[in-house]
């Protein structure tokens, strides 16, 4: 006599640790094996494309942080690109320097958070409490630089907001110096790891052909083995004049993923040291008044300046009429920013391209036949924040 | 890598009574077509082997309430091969169905979904037509230009019924909309008075 199954269906989330958020997965189970999975998202979702259509350029800057808010300044840097894009300002080296620089730390902070979740959710508590506590530090030369930990608001269009403080280059060559050790103690931790290889070795294996249908980008693509970062194939502020290396997987797993976070992090520190020996002197931000506030000192002696000052805090600039997509290589992946402006000083229409939404969206053909238990694994690699994904 | 300029006529010499306009800027080719064309269009750039957009970046809409046609619809695509981006336009009416992309990229599912639940334009064709990012049993389309940006509902838990509950939303203080424009440019305020 045959033994009668069904289905079961599970109800994943939202608040659950390895859902990395407010993730509410709908898993269909034949006993622990995942037939269909129905990612709902949106319980994030505030509306920053409707909030950003009705601020001033200066003052939709914010919203990016809250995106992706464990590599604030990246996203940032996507927008400025698109402004000065239009525009057509010249942003001053220094500051592409210095924008360049936060945007590699921006990536160690966004791949030292995923590669210790995504142990941790397979079992290993270690590496989270040995990545945090460098974290901190990254997140310490955030606020030196910006004034808070994680919501920046640092990048503007034709430049960056202030100067580094004296003594932060110092400050980051020295963590620099001593970050790559941390990243061996993870590697020892992780990279050899029965437990850790057993759960993540051929599991959500992505092809080249999918990886590219699904519309991945960054590390899910890279992992797949598709060579491809737009740090390199379309440059954006001085990333031509530093070399470095774009790690790419072979097998599109868990595992491969991992590995090329970790090599990434390594090439980052490459970046930052380039940055910090070549460090230009000079002005960080476009000296077109009409786009960039004077200096506080001059508005206490300058009528003009005050009358800027004023102008450019209330109504702020304004930017021609024109369309553009900019993207950027955020640590996710391709985060892309669609405007169009009108002329006014308000975005017309701002459409946020984030990465994690076409990852996630994935997840049903990722998971399928899969274990239950793998699911944390799958969901820990493909690295989602539902800041970007539900905007 | 091949020439933005000799992809440009590529694309106007083989697809040449479909393309509306197309134009080079910002290192990006913008391409208009209409609406009939669409999948014939975007599944040729897929398989061309002289195009090879083989990724699309994303869907999206853009809403003019005050033109006749309402809505543009926006693709993104991306060829790695050749390093080039294009941006395909489409004009659409309020209330026209548009082909789903679906059967071509599989990923144009979740962002046809966002453009129907933002937008609230439908697609023919399409596996799985829900809304999205908004919440269940939303009505309206929040980015549509006249949805208030206070939106029409807000939440809250309520002790007496022991549940989450819906109610209109109520400020304390209505949204301030300041108009800062410089008054020698002429405010609307000023505006409308001299027009008087």
């Amino acid at each position: 006599m045959a033994k009668e199954t069904k289905t079961l269906n599970l109800n994943f989330g939202p608040q659950h640790p390895a859902a990395h958020g407010v993730l509410r997965l709908i898993l269909q189970l034949d006993g622990e094996i995942v037939e269909k999975a129905d990612p709902h998202i949106g319980l994030l979702h505030r509306g920053t494309e409707k909030l950003i259509e009705n601020k001033t350029y200066t003052q939709a800057v914010p919203y990016f942080d809250r995106l992706d808010y464990v590599a604030p300044m990246n996203q940032e840097h996507a927008f400025a690109l698109a402004i000065e894009k239009i525009l057509k300002i010249e942003v001053p080296i220094r500051a592409q320097y210095i924008r360049v620089m936060f945007c590699e730390i921006g990536r160690i902070l966004s791949h030292i958070l995923n590669v210790t979740t995504q142990a941790m959710d397979v079992g290993a508590l270690t590496p989270t409490l040995w990545g945090f506590e460098e974290r901190e530090i990254l997140m310490g030369f955030y606020e030196k630089v910006s004034g808070s930990r994680l919501h920046a608001n640092y990048f503007r269009a034709g430049g960056v907001h202030q100067d580094l403080p004296k003594g932060l280059d110092k400050e980051i060559g020295e963590f620099c110096e001593r970050f790559p050790k941390i990243i061996n103690d993870l590697e020892l931790l992780l990279t050899d790891n029965r437990i850790f290889k057993q759960r993540n070795v051929d599991i959500g294996v992505v092809s080249k052909q999918d990886a590219l249908d699904y519309s991945f980008s960054g590390v899910m693509l890279r992992g797949s083995g598709v060579p491809w970062d737009l740090r390199k194939s379309q440059p954006y502020d001085c990333y031509e004049q530093f070399e470095f290396k774009i790690p790419v997987g072979k097998n599109g797993d868990c595992y491969d993923r991992y590995l090329c976070r970790i090599e990434e992090m390594k090439e980052s520190v490459n970046i930052i040291n380039q940055c910090l020996a070549n460090l230009p002197v000079g002005p960080i931000k476009t000296d077109d008044g009409k786009i960039s506030p004077p200096p506080k000192k001059e508005i206490k002696q300058s009528m003009e300046a005050l009358i800027h000052h004023f102008k450019l805090y209330t109504e702020g600039y304004r930017v021609d009429k024109d369309e553009i997509y900019t993207a950027v290589e955020a640590p996710k992946g391709e985060f892309g920013v669609y405007l169009i402006s009108d002329g006014s000083s308000k975005p017309y229409k701002c459409k946020i391209r984030a990465p994690g939404f076409s990852h996630l969206q994935a997840m049903d053909y990722l998971i399928k036949g899969h274990m239950l238990a793998d699911v944390p694994a799958v969901l820990g690699s493909m690295d989602i924040v539902f800041g970007e994904v539900d905007r | 890598m091949q020439n933005i300029q000799d992809l440009e006529k590529i694309l106007n010499s083989e697809l040449n009574t479909k393309i509306k306009s197309s134009l080079i800027k910002h290192n990006q080719i913008y391409l208009k077509i209409e609406e009939a064309n669409l999948t014939e269009v975007i599944l040729f750039l897929k398989t061309n082997s002289k195009t090879k957009f083989r990724q699309l970046i994303d869907i999206t809409a853009v809403d003019f309430p005050e033109h006749e046609i309402r809505f543009k619809l926006v693709y993104l695509l991306l060829s790695h091969e050749f390093n080039q981006r294009i941006i395909i336009e489409i004009d659409v009416k309020e209330k026209e169905i548009v082909g789903s992309i679906t059967s071509i990229f599989p990923s144009a599912n979740w962002m046809e979904r966002e453009v129907f639940d933002m937008y609230g334009i439908d697609f023919k064709d399409h596996p799985d037509l829900r809304r999205i990012l908004t919440d269940y049993g939303f009505e309206g389309h929040p980015l549509r230009k006249d949805f208030p940006l206070t939106g029409h509902n807000e939440v809250r838990y309520s002790h007496e019924t022991k549940k989450v509950i819906y109610e209109p939303v109520k400020l304390e203080q209505n949204y301030r909309n300041f108009d800062y424009e410089s008054p020698w440019e002429g405010t609307k305020y000023i505006k409308e008075q001299t027009k008087e």
